[in-house]
């Protein structure tokens, strides 16, 4: 009956997302009276892996196999099922991030389980199950019911407190039965940004949209994010015309994002738009157009020139980081 | 090299949302229905590929599962440029009833490349490729924003924090793409929107597959609290709230 979690590592760590999600994982065994156990594929040290124990994994199972380093879809759902079945687990939880929404409905087809996706909070009931999660694009909620026996659930990144438990975990080192015969995905280079805030993970984001008039002015967006530590982002026109890299293209068909701050810069706030930042804790908005959709979203607003409007803002909030 | 497309039928991203009988159905009135966004990217990269000789696409086909009012959006695929078009003639129940019927549609029909896109703006489920994948015993690579074929050879590149991955995959596979796959979905010209009334639409009966999980009912979210306004010559009392109210920062 157990509660199985994957824990997906970056390079051999967890991030706050991975806590996140044993949290949750660990408050739904106990809504089922059960325990908790983590699922961790590739190398990851076992100083690591304990911290899992402290938001509440009883068990971890890692499977540590250098093969495995880089996600195939494939084998790491099967591997997974194999697990799920020598545990004796019925329900399987995963962060709907890239990972996730690669494993879970290849694991839900595989187990013929019922698969909620970017559920927002713990059941509403264990039975029958029940989970809320948003649809349209954030315009409405739906609750969902899973009608069988084995149950998966995506959580929606940012949406769940860490919940300390302090548990001293076993780990098993655990080898799989799987063989080799169905990694197919080879991964031939890698090409990551360094030192940047990960726009998905970030606490703060800044973003700029049309209203900025131009790609040379998002030197002050940039600099006010290191101010803030956050990670910066853009509106659709702003990357489709080439302004900013599409990577920073926050929206409906973009990044969907969850921060607990969000500054928009000279953003008008398209419904689209809106669909993509409308979980952020807080927002606040910058326009010169009063009438601009994006105060109905906001907490904040000034209507103003985001231009004059970000360099006072970014001393201001220098002297209040440093007091 | 042949490629199949899964299309969902969505409402237009500008619908404005409601729901009827208890708040458990979505109230179709008035409604403009699109190719699902994502969708019209993955059909908009695979004609490109096509376009490019070198690349040796002999086909594009895309699949949709629903109702005969689903037609308007596979012929609009088909205007834009798809080869030919298959319907699963069903209402889904969910997410793992349209992954198996479509499994069940394509299974002796060979195709190389399915891409799926990487949710519905419906849903936003993010389940329909990966669940196929899996039910056609298919390799899966999700997060995909760049399809090259060259020499016969697939490569791709896969996003994940941070950055990309550039990564190859032997056909048949499954590809879950995502913006970036393509920039600016293809528009039907004149033409192809005259081409797309001869075009066949293949509907196929369906093979009645139970759904796993059931949408029990609606809500629509309250509305957010007026947006408090600050004077732009008094930045400091936004650092303000954002400190001592908010405490976000």
């Amino acid at each position: 009956m157990s509660v199985l979690v994957f824990t997906e590592n970056w390079d051999g760590h967890f991030k706050k997302l991975s806590f996140e999600l044993v949290s949750y994982a660990s408050k739904i065994a106990e809504m089922l009276n059960t325990n908790t156990i983590a699922v961790s594929i590739g190398i990851v040290e076992d100083s690591e892996l304990k911290k899992l124990g402290k938001y509440g994994a009883d068990k971890i199972i890692a499977v540590a196999d250098n093969k495995l380093t880089n996600l195939d879809n494939h084998t790491y759902t099967a591997i997974i099922a194999e697990i799920a079945e020598k545990e004796g687990a019925k329900t399987i939880v995963f962060s709907n991030n890239n990972a996730g929404k690669a494993l879970a409905p290849r694991l839900s087809a595989r187990l013929k389980a019922g698969l909620v996706s970017g559920a927002i909070k713990l059941p509403d009931n264990v039975n029958p199950f029940t989970l809320t999660k948003k649809v349209f694009s954030g315009k409405a909620f739906a609750r969902v019911i899973i009608k069988t026996e084995f149950k998966i659930i995506t959580l929606a990144q940012n949406s769940f407190e860490l919940i300390e438990k302090n548990n001293t975990p076993s780990i098993e080192q655990y080898t799989t039965q799987i063989g080799d015969e169905l990694l197919k995905t080879e991964v031939k280079n890698v090409e990551k940004q360094t030192g940047k805030v990960i726009l998905t993970d970030a606490d703060i984001v800044v973003s700029g949209g049309r209203g900025m008039k131009s790609p040379d002015n998002w030197g002050p967006i940039e600099e006010l994010a290191e101010t803030l530590g956050a990670a910066t982002a853009c509106s659709r026109p702003v990357s489709d015309e080439g302004w900013r890299p599409h990577t920073e293209h926050t929206g409906q068909t973009g990044k969907i994002i969850a921060p607990n701050l969000y500054l928009a810069f000279g953003i008008s706030g398209a419904i689209q738009h809106l669909a993509g930042i409308s979980s952020s804790k807080y927002i606040v908005a910058v326009n010169t157009d009063k009438d601009a959709p994006i105060f109905e979203a906001a907490d904040y607003g000034i209507v103003g020139d985001a231009l004059k409007v970000l360099p006072k803002l970014n001393s201001a909030i220098k002297e209040v980081k440093s007091s | 090299m042949k490629i199949l497309i899964c299309l969902s039928n969505v409402p237009d991203t500008t619908t404005k949302v409601k729901f009827v009988d208890n708040n458990t159905q979505l109230d179709k009135t008035g409604i403009q229905w699109i190719i699902n966004p994502w969708d019209e990217l993955a059909l908009t990269r695979a004609l490109e590929l096509k376009d490019d000789a070198s690349a040796s696409v002999e086909s594009v086909t895309v699949i949709t599962v629903g109702g005969k009012d689903t037609e308007p959006t596979i012929r609009k695929a088909l205007a834009i440029g798809a080869d030919d078009a298959l319907r699963v003639d069903t209402v889904p129940g969910d997410a793992y009833v349209v992954a198996s019927e479509i499994a069940e549609a394509i299974k002796s029909r060979g195709y190389d490349i399915i891409i799926c896109g990487i949710e519905s703006s419906d849903y936003n489920n993010s389940l329909v490729g990966g669940m196929l994948s899996e039910l056609l015993n298919m390799p899966s690579v999700s997060a995909v924003s760049g399809l090259y074929i060259s020499n016969g050879e697939v490569t791709l590149n896969r996003e994940i924090d941070g950055g990309k991955e550039i990564v190859s995959v032997p056909v048949p596979f499954v590809a879950i793409v995502q913006k970036g796959i393509a920039i600016e979905p293809r528009i039907a010209s004149m033409r192809g929107i005259m081409m797309a009334k001869k075009k066949p639409i293949d509907v196929i009966a369906p093979a009645n597959v139970n759904a796993l999980t059931e949408y029990a009912n609606y809500e629509l979210p309250l509305q957010k609290s007026a947006c408090k306004m600050i004077d732009p010559e008094n930045v400091k009392e936004l650092v303000d709230l954002l400190h001592n109210e908010a405490k976000v920062i």
